[in-house]
């Protein structure tokens, strides 16, 4: 970005400006729906209100999409998390069932430590067929993704297992410091990420890995580690994701726990301006993205529409916001432009 | 089409290698096999998933009284023939590189749509064309947003998938019967061959589209071009191929088979339903791969999509067969057996080199 540039051709060029605009119609149509949309009271020392209710539910998909992000940016793609989502609390769940003394915190941590453990096995697995053999991403991870729920099946034994455990029950839905713990939870996350991979130099090296792995390697950076470390910490943030979701509803559903969790990912990921091509990513973004998809859902629910007509608003967000962010038709309106202005626009050339 | 290239003699070099040595593992004995007749490398998976199948129904004529009988093969057929036309399409999709994720939607929305304007008095004669033409414009518009907008095919299909999946649940979230009769008797048409053997419409219009299929892909322009955009679409385009129009056609004929297999999936359940199809995107990309054609495209077969299919419909056989096994366990052999075959692919590009 030049000097030259005004600020407000700066907002207008920025990566995350049309995704910006549309939460914020979003949450606008919602306050205009029903004014009480953004308040937020106090009430037994919790926060509550229809905001906070949003950040929660949003919370699962942020973690799956940071992975999700870190993924992407070394050109690859997950598509098992939706099953480690269902495997990690058909694990937790069937271990605090199958214990004497469900109410226990040894007990839950003990769970959550086997949950989380395992989703990190199937995150080395899915990076060892991607970074040592060198197999396509989405097909290694597809392997996982068909067979996965079927794991998950065997664990539960194709029930949908439930339990009462109040210190599992906390994870999604306890609150700690008048905020929900599922919240501080992604929030504590996404922090740590956002600083080992923009304070540190990893998260350059992850984008070097998915603009070029062969020459990165060249250049010394270890692409194989950081390929198979992106993989494993993929899936253990799905993991973690699965927790939340089977904690939530105190229930573990094989079948349908994070069921399309993946694809909404992937959406949050390119709604948020990274590019499947890989080499660059935007972790601010994928936020945005999570929150575009979160109140998109919540929306489409407060208007009375039935929430199963939601896939016919995220397709049409989705072709709106990749239509606006082809360069193909950036090339359309900077030309429109430039004839318009009879000037050569410059910050277009500079923006691409 | 045989998948081996006629049996030259003896190689010169082994003239005392007897074909009833081949004995040992499968893989082992494909690798002598195709060196003995010079087998094409390119035939090696379809080779491969050719073993695997038979393997299978070895194991299960061993195994199950009444196995290898005309009716159950007339059966993986007749209940696969759906998946059938999918795979097909998803080749012509997977050898350019590309993918297509909607195929599932598709299939719900063309049946949904059938059942609904069935129901509400449409003659059978107008409904059929229309919802496969559905399928069509659906796969045009994806072919749009691929090529000329440059999306990449995984987020354009996705999308499609999104909107079909959405389209679906505004004409109905129920299951819509059909009872129309003259839908139902197209449906309920079958013919005896034989004492055992039998087929439905679905299974005559699933051969049709594999053969139109294998007449496309290796006697026109057209296929040659899908298999030069796989290869290399610098080069394609270099070469002065119609790269735009075919990228844009493979999408067209993967949504038109979409169109298909859902009217024959109503045909099938002889109903109308919004949650059909959830997943069977991924079904026919594992017949797919399974069969042999590589995701980075350029090499594949139909017919190897189409062995494909069998391969995952005899899972199913089997575990029914064996009573015992739940019905995830087809699932998690699905998966090991991708592997399986994406790992023989691994080493086969790795050997190449």
């Amino acid at each position: 970005m030049t000097a030259t540039t005004s600020p407000w051709q700066r907002v207008l060029h920025h990566r995350l400006f049309w995704p910006v605009v549309a939460l914020v119609v979003l949450l606008a149509a919602n306050t205009v729906n029903r004014p009480s949309f953004l308040s937020i009271r106090v009430q037994d020392g919790h926060l509550f209100g229809a905001l906070i209710n949003l950040l929660k539910n949003g919370a699962p998909l942020l973690l799956v999409a940071l992975g999700m992000t870190l993924v992407i940016a070394t050109r690859g793609i997950d598509l098992s998390v939706g099953a480690v989502v269902a495997i990690s609390g058909a694990v937790a769940l069937s271990f605090i069932a199958s214990a004497p003394d469900p109410g226990s915190i040894t007990t839950v941590l003990v769970a959550v430590g086997i949950a989380l453990a395992l989703s990190f096995v199937l995150g080395v697995w899915n990076g060892f067929l991607v970074s040592v053999l060198g197999i396509q991403p989405i097909i290694a991870t597809l392997v996982l993704m068909t067979a996965g729920r079927g794991v998950a099946m065997l664990i539960t034994g194709g029930q949908i297992t439930t339990v009462n455990s109040a210190p599992f029950k906390a994870i999604g839905s306890g609150f700690w410091f008048g905020l929900p713990v599922a919240v501080i939870l992604a929030a504590v996350v996404f922090t740590a990420v956002a600083l080992l991979t923009r304070r540190t130099a990893l998260g350059m090296l992850i984008e070097s890995v998915g603009i070029n792995p062969e020459a990165s390697r060249l250049a010394g950076v270890k692409a194989r580690n950081i390929t198979w470390t992106v993989y494993a910490v993929s899936a253990l943030f799905a993991g973690l994701a699965g927790l939340m979701i089977s904690s939530n509803v105190m229930a573990a559903d094989a079948n349908n726990a994070g069921l399309f969790i993946e694809l909404d990912a992937i959406l949050a990921v390119v709604i948020g301006g990274t590019s499947l091509a890989g080499g660059k990513f935007s972790l601010s973004g994928t936020l945005v993205g999570v929150l575009v998809i979160q109140t998109l859902t919540l929306t489409v629910t407060m208007l009375g529409i039935s929430p199963s007509v939601t896939p016919l608003f995220k397709a049409i967000v989705v072709i709106a916001v990749c239509l606006a962010q082809s360069p193909k038709m950036r090339d359309v309106v900077a030309a429109r432009r430039r004839r318009a202005a009879r000037t050569p626009a410059q910050t277009a050339e500079v923006t691409a | 089409m045989s998948t081996v290239k006629t049996p030259t003699p003896t190689s010169p070099r082994e003239p005392g290698n007897e074909p009833s040595t081949a004995a040992g593992t499968s893989a082992g004995m494909a690798r002598r096999f195709a060196t003995r007749v010079r087998l094409d490398r390119r035939y090696l998976p379809v080779v491969g998933t050719f073993v695997v199948l038979a393997l299978m129904l070895a194991v299960g004529g061993s195994r199950y009284e009444n196995f290898l009988s005309g009716r159950v093969i007339s059966n993986l057929f007749i209940n696969n023939s759906f998946l059938i036309v999918l795979a097909v399409g998803m080749t012509f999709v997977i050898l350019t590189g590309g993918i297509d994720l909607s195929v599932g939607a598709v299939v719900a929305l063309s049946g949904i749509t059938a059942a609904s304007l069935l129901q509400s008095g449409w003659p059978a004669a107008v409904v059929i064309p229309l919802v496969v033409l559905i399928g069509t414009v659906l796969g045009l518009v994806v072919g749009i947003m691929v090529h000329v907008f440059d999306i990449q095919p995984f987020i354009a299909t996705l999308a499609a998938m999104f909107l079909a999946r959405g389209l679906c649940y505004v004409i109905s979230l129920e299951s819509i019967p059909i009872t129309d009769e003259t839908f139902v008797s197209i449906a309920s048409w079958s013919q005896q061959l034989g004492p055992e053997w039998r087929v439905t419409t679905a299974v005559v219009v699933a051969l049709v589209v594999v053969a139109v299929a294998f007449y496309l892909l290796h006697y026109t322009q057209f296929g040659r071009t899908v298999y030069a955009i796989g290869g290399g679409e610098q080069s394609a385009m270099l070469m002065g191929l119609p790269v735009a129009r075919t990228k844009v056609l493979v999408y067209v004929v993967s949504g038109t088979c979409a169109g298909i297999g859902g009217l024959l999936f109503a045909m099938f359940s002889r109903s109308g339903y919004s949650l059909t199809g959830v997943g069977m995107e991924l079904d026919a990309i594992a017949a797919v791969v399974i069969g042999g054609t590589l995701l980075t495209g350029g090499t594949g077969f139909v017919l190897g999509s189409v062995l494909g299919v069998l391969v995952l419909g005899l899972i199913q056989t089997i575990i029914t067969f064996e009573g015992t096994l739940s019905s995830w366990w087809t699932k998690i052999v699905i998966g090991a057996l991708l592997l399986l075959f994406v790992i023989l692919q691994r080493v086969l590009v790795v050997r190449r080199r």
